[in-house]
């Protein structure tokens, strides 16, 4: 098989972390190439260095055989490389047409709609979807999103397809015609770049697979040449991963019970439709779902950043939907949101001031309309001693350190007044190993003291681990609850499409 | 009288259009600019200028859009090539038109042109009530509503217009597709700019045929809020000029008729009344009704971690 | 070969320092272009500017002077800024702080001790009030406060306008637009000789306070975080939309006490033009201090001296007023430039591939 593409050496840093440190892989015509590697293995800013976006420090691409470098996205659109990207290109508020439309090439100045319009018509059918061109992205759902972004790529004939995580936002189900799509490409002559971190995938379609850990390509192995074990452990790095073990089994006791909540958002759709749900005293509840099915409007329901519509809410058999003590049962809940930087943290603000940002008022950081700077420090060298948490000097800003860590400030901060309930949604995303594990003992260890967690994930393989029990979420609506020791991912995957199993 | 009163509208109204118009370009590339007080001011004083030296109002409203253009390539320079703050900039732009025509002004004030003539367009112009107002006006309110026109044309049915939407929406998804981002963000702030400049020129080569410094008396804001209203798009940009203009159309009529209303208070009602119009668009906005563009206000770097 | 722009790690302080002083003689060079094309000779200009302003004992205590109410204003606009929000409208807070001072000190027949400090809580409650408008506006709805603050500052003017040449015009004033003089009550008292008045220690005061307020309680705390990022603070409980309101409102209210320093210290009356626009230098000086109340006091001396100066050179040149709003439009132009070099830098990057 002849080189399409090669990557010679490549770095890449950043300032004050170096993201790429030596990488070099090749690709082949026709074949699918898995990137492996855990988060923060340097696998998407890899394809961001591919596709133009970044430019490297050092090294070569070589493109047929023929030294390039590309300055923009455009040169490397130019020259038949496309990408899916993890976090979608597409205008919610423009319709699929507008967006496929801006993508393409040689679409004249005056653009004449119904050419185009039945070319991409004809493209959509194609793959089997059933897409209205008209619709506004924002009202479509994610799994349907990605299908677009695919399709911007093959209406403009690439020749390498890059696919960042595409399986994240898909049911099982989904996946598979994913996959039977990248076949499809294969035999066509095409290559497939596949990142990924979930090891199944990798062996269930990959030609080629390239381990990346901490910035360096560790090896390439053949098809045939690798199994499960062999990939997971050239795959994570040599830091101590945290152990813990499985708490026992909880108690009966409803902690907090959901009935039938609605709430809206502002586009005036429901997000959380007639939900319901009983959590147990020292439960570990997960919640499955593609990303987009009102998680984050349960989790703001239960922390009292949303509104809610109709339903209630009990608290040890209290209603506390409206009352004035929701605030005070709301301050007992702790809350791990899902994009740390965005709305975890205080970005400017020192580490000391985040560990606080929730307590701020207690009596004991305070004299006064004062703030006791004393205390507040004292706090935080239990907290960083508590928690292990790798801080940087004094006074600097908190968005300086690694994902791990502000995830461990969050949930230094979260956990410090020793809640009742944990609601934390998707709180390993984009954590390597050693950090993900951490969070998993820490709610482990909640559980062992009477603490109720509801984790919400999009990742089977981390509710299946870490779970009592599994609550499956579809457009809003409880589907159904499984023990994560009976079933399958398939019936699992089947209630994340909205099938109610009988 | 309601003929005189529209007619006045129209007249009163179109300095908002332009600017507006120049705004909304500016905003649907995602780069909000404050700076529309100054760009007016300068456009006024070199399209006054222009005329005064050379005769020709022609020249003069080029010279109004070209001097307008260089400004807010400032504006642009600092806003996408070096990432700064927006509201900053633009405010540095308002001050600076503010100061630098009122120091290269001083010899033209007191001065005299001869300003834009109407030209009725033939049957039209006899139309009741709006035949004068819409069909008996000068050059560059015809030229307004061509605009109008043109500008939409260009937004929704051409490949540059869809581009440029998509670049104020989600440049990282407009670079991705490979449009050259920083080009488009640029030529949209200049151009823009270019359109505020000829707004201001309406004030000092028709409206009054003359130079007084800070002669647009915070029309630029007015044209800042007016974008929200019009929701981007520029036939509701005419609308709310037009709205404007007849608020202040009133407001002078009052005067003239000489009520026991204090002058300074009814000079209050255009700014009160832009104030209300920009809590309502601003409420429609939270309903969704409809959106701003998705990336405004914020620097794009290609190189952020995504 | 080309140039490729990267992000810069956190810079020194040293490095922002002389970032920041390199783009004021960029800013100050710039606008001696400008001088010499309206006919001025720069050299002349800013050696007279730096004589008025410094060169002896009443200039000094005219730099003061006009540093007094660009200390005030400039705390209230970075009250606001600590926020991410835009107070514009200290110009017009202070119009009507210096309103309700006067009403005051003209109508209210309060005795003498009173007399001040009531001056005081009608100009604070006046300037609160009036940009408490933008703060409902902005906390309940959204509703963009740059735009609100700046309208509401014409309408302020207008306003103070119509007081002054309508009913309270002074009688004995020969049609003059402005109010009575105020009584030895209603005044500062003023120091050296000089037009040196109470204010200024007023203004330092304030700075003093306004420190306390936001670098040590737990309220300028909680303004901190808000302006750092508003989500989080929400997710951690943080009542956001109130904390914008009462820190608009207590930047309107600042602004207000401005006002009064004018009227009860320098002015002795109500009449037109009592700001020429000391608002607006005020998001100038909150922009260069950031979030110093002591950086707020050195350069608002600073501007006191260009201010100064500019009224020497208005006699001597007949430079307009507004070319000071020139001058600040290109400070700012020279900041948001060196901004630019604070937080990225330059990098070149070989075109051709070898290793």
């Amino acid at each position: 098989m002849s080189n399409l593409l090669q990557l010679q050496h490549i770095r890449k840093t950043f300032p004050g972390v170096v993201a790429l440190d030596d990488v070099s892989f090749s690709v082949a015509a026709g074949e699918i190439h898995t990137l492996l590697g855990e988060n923060g293995a340097g696998k998407s800013t890899l394809m961001n260095v591919l596709t133009g976006f970044y430019a490297p420090d050092s090294g070569n691409i070589l493109l047929d055989d023929q030294p390039i470098r590309f300055k923009s996205p455009r040169e490397s659109l130019a020259s038949g490389i496309g990408m899916v990207y993890q976090h979608f290109m597409l205008v919610p508020a423009h319709s699929v047409l507008e967006n496929i439309m801006v993508a393409l090439q040689k679409v004249p100045l005056l653009f004449p709609r119904r050419q185009l319009r039945a070319k991409i018509a004809q493209t959509i059918e194609e793959f089997g979807l059933n897409l209205d061109l008209d619709t506004p992205v924002w009202k479509l759902s994610i799994g349907a999103q990605q299908w677009i972004e695919l399709i911007k790529l093959l209406m403009r004939d690439c020749r390498l397809l890059i696919l960042d995580e595409p399986t994240a936002v898909l049911t099982p189900q989904e996946a598979a015609k994913l996959f039977k799509v990248l076949f499809m490409l294969k035999a066509q002559g095409k290559s497939v770049i596949f990142i990924s971190h979930k090891m199944r995938e990798v062996m269930e379609i990959s030609d080629r697979v390239t381990i990346l850990k901490k910035g360096r390509s560790v090896t390439t192995l053949e098809k045939g040449d690798f199994d499960q074990n062999r990939l997971a452990t050239l795959m994570i790095g040599n830091d101590r991963i945290p152990e813990w073990q499985k708490s026992l089994p909880f108690s009966d006791e409803l902690v907090l019970e959901i009935d039938k909540l609605s709430v809206r958002n502002d586009r005036g759709r429901a997000d959380l439709d007639n939900f319901s749900l009983q959590l147990k005293k020292g439960e570990i509840l997960g919640i499955a779902g593609v990303a987009g099915n009102g998680q984050k409007a349960l989790a703001e329901a239960l922390t009292g950043l949303v509104k809610v519509a109709s339903g209630r809410v009990l608290a040890a058999g209290q209603d506390i939907t409206r009352s004035c003590a929701r605030s005070s049962y709301i301050a007992g809940i702790a809350h791990i949101p899902e994009d740390r930087k965005a709305i975890g943290i205080a970005p400017d603000l020192s580490l000391d001031e985040n560990l606080i940002l929730k307590n701020f008022r207690a009596a004991r950081f305070r004299k006064g309309f004062f703030q006791s700077r004393s205390a507040i420090q004292k706090n935080a060298q239990e907290k960083i001693d508590q928690f292990a948490i790798k801080a940087g000097p004094q006074g600097s800003p908190v968005r300086l350190l690694s994902g791990g860590n502000i995830q461990k400030v969050i949930i230094a901060r979260e956990l410090s007044e020793r809640p009742q309930v944990l609601v934390a949604l998707y709180p390993t995303r984009g954590l390597d190993i050693g950090s993900a594990e951490y969070v998993h003992k820490v709610i482990a260890e909640g559980a062992g003291d009477g603490m109720s967690t509801i984790l919400i994930s999009e990742d089977l393989d981390e509710l299946y681990k870490i779970s009592d029990r599994i609550a499956v979420i579809f457009r809003g609506q409880l589907v159904g609850y499984v023990e994560p020791a009976t079933a399958s991912r398939e019936q699992i995957g089947l209630m994340m499409s909205g099938e109610v199993l009988t | 009288m309601l003929e005189i009163l529209l007619d006045a509208t129209v007249r009163a109204g179109t300095p908002i259009l332009f600017a507006t118009l120049g705004a909304i370009i500016n905003e649907r590339a995602g780069i909000i600019n404050l700076g529309i007080e100054g760009l007016m001011l300068i456009g006024a004083l070199s399209g006054f200028a222009a005329t005064f030296i050379s005769g020709s109002l022609l020249l003069g409203v080029i010279a109004a859009f070209v001097t307008a253009f260089i400004a807010g390539s400032i504006h642009a320079l600092i806003c996408v090539q070096l990432r700064g703050n927006q509201i900053v900039s633009g405010l540095a732009l308002t001050m600076f038109g503010v100061g630098i025509t009122a120091l290269f002004g001083r010899g033209l004030v007191g001065k005299t042109i001869e300003g834009f003539e109407r030209h009725a367009v033939p049957l039209f112009s006899k139309l009741p009530l709006v035949g004068k107002a819409l069909f008996n006006q000068d050059g560059l309110i015809y030229f307004s509503f061509l605009l109008v026109v043109l500008i939409w044309f260009f937004f929704y049915h051409s490949r540059w217009g869809l581009n440029l939407r998509t670049v104020g929406e989600n440049p990282t998804a407009a670079d991705a597709c490979g449009i050259p981002v920083n080009l488009y963000r640029f030529l949209a702030v200049a151009f823009g700019s270019g359109l505020v400049g000829i707004g201001g020129a309406y004030l000092s080569l028709a409206y009054t045929p003359m130079w007084i410094e800070n002669m647009t008396a915070g029309r630029g804001w007015i044209a800042v809020a007016l974008v929200i209203f019009a929701s981007w798009s520029s036939f509701r940009a005419l609308f709310g000029a037009y709205l404007f203009g007849g608020v202040t159309a009133m407001q002078l009529r009052f005067q003239a008729m000489g009520t026991t209303v204090s002058a300074h208070i009814l000079q209050m009602l255009p700014y009160v009344f832009t104030i209300a119009v920009l809590i309502i668009s601003t409420l429609r906005l939270q309903k969704g009704a409809s959106q701003q563009p998705g990336n405004l206000g914020l620097p794009y770097d290609r190189e952020d971690r995504k | 070969m080309s140039l490729r722009i990267e992000k810069r790690e956190e810079g020194t302080p040293l490095f922002r320092s002389l970032a920041t002083t390199a783009s004021l003689i960029f800013a100050l060079l710039f606008a001696g272009l400008l001088l010499f094309f309206a006919g001025v000779d720069p050299a002349a200009a800013y050696l007279e500017i730096i004589k008025e302003a410094l060169g002896s004992s009443y200039g000094l205590s005219e730099t003061l002077v006009k540093a007094t109410p660009l200390i005030i204003t400039g705390l209230a606009v970075s009250i606001a800024f600590r926020m991410q929000i835009w107070n514009i409208g200290a110009e017009g807070q202070l119009y009507m702080g210096a309103c309700g001072a006067t009403w005051v000190a003209l109508f209210s027949g309060l005795d003498s001790p009173l007399m001040l400090p009531a001056m005081f809580t009608a100009a604070f409650l006046a300037g609160g009030l009036w940009a408490a408008v933008a703060g409902l506006l902005r906390a309940r709805w959204q509703v963009n406060e740059v735009i609100v603050t700046l309208l509401m500052n014409y309408i302020a003017i207008l306003f103070t306008d119509y007081l002054i040449f309508g009913p309270w015009k002074n009688p004995d004033g020969f049609n003059f637009p402005l109010t009575a003089q105020f009584g030895d009550a209603a005044r500062f008292t003023e120091y050296f000789n000089t037009r040196l008045h109470s204010g200024f220690f007023l203004a330092i005061f304030c700075a003093l306070a306004v420190y306390l307020l936001m670098e040590r309680t737990i309220w300028g705390f909680q303004v901190k975080a808000i302006g750092s990022n508003p989500n989080a603070a929400r997710y951690a409980g943080m009542k956001t939309g109130l904390a914008i309101f009462l820190v608009l409102t207590l930047s309107g209210a600042v602004a207000g006490i401005a006002g009064f320093s004018e009227v009860a210290g320098l002015q002795h009356r109500l009449q037109h033009g009592i700001s020429p626009g000391y608002g607006y230098t005020a998001i100038i000086i909150a922009w260069l201090a950031r979030r110093s109340a002591l950086g707020v006091v050195i350069v608002s001396f600073l501007m006191g001296i260009l201010l100064v100066g500019g009224d020497s050179l208005q006699l001597s040149w007949q430079l307009p007023v507004a070319f000071a709003y020139a001058f600040q439009g290109l400070i700012l132009f020279c900041l948001l430039a060196s901004d630019f070099f604070i937080n990225f830098r330059l990098r070149r990057v070989k075109e051709d591939a070898d290793a």
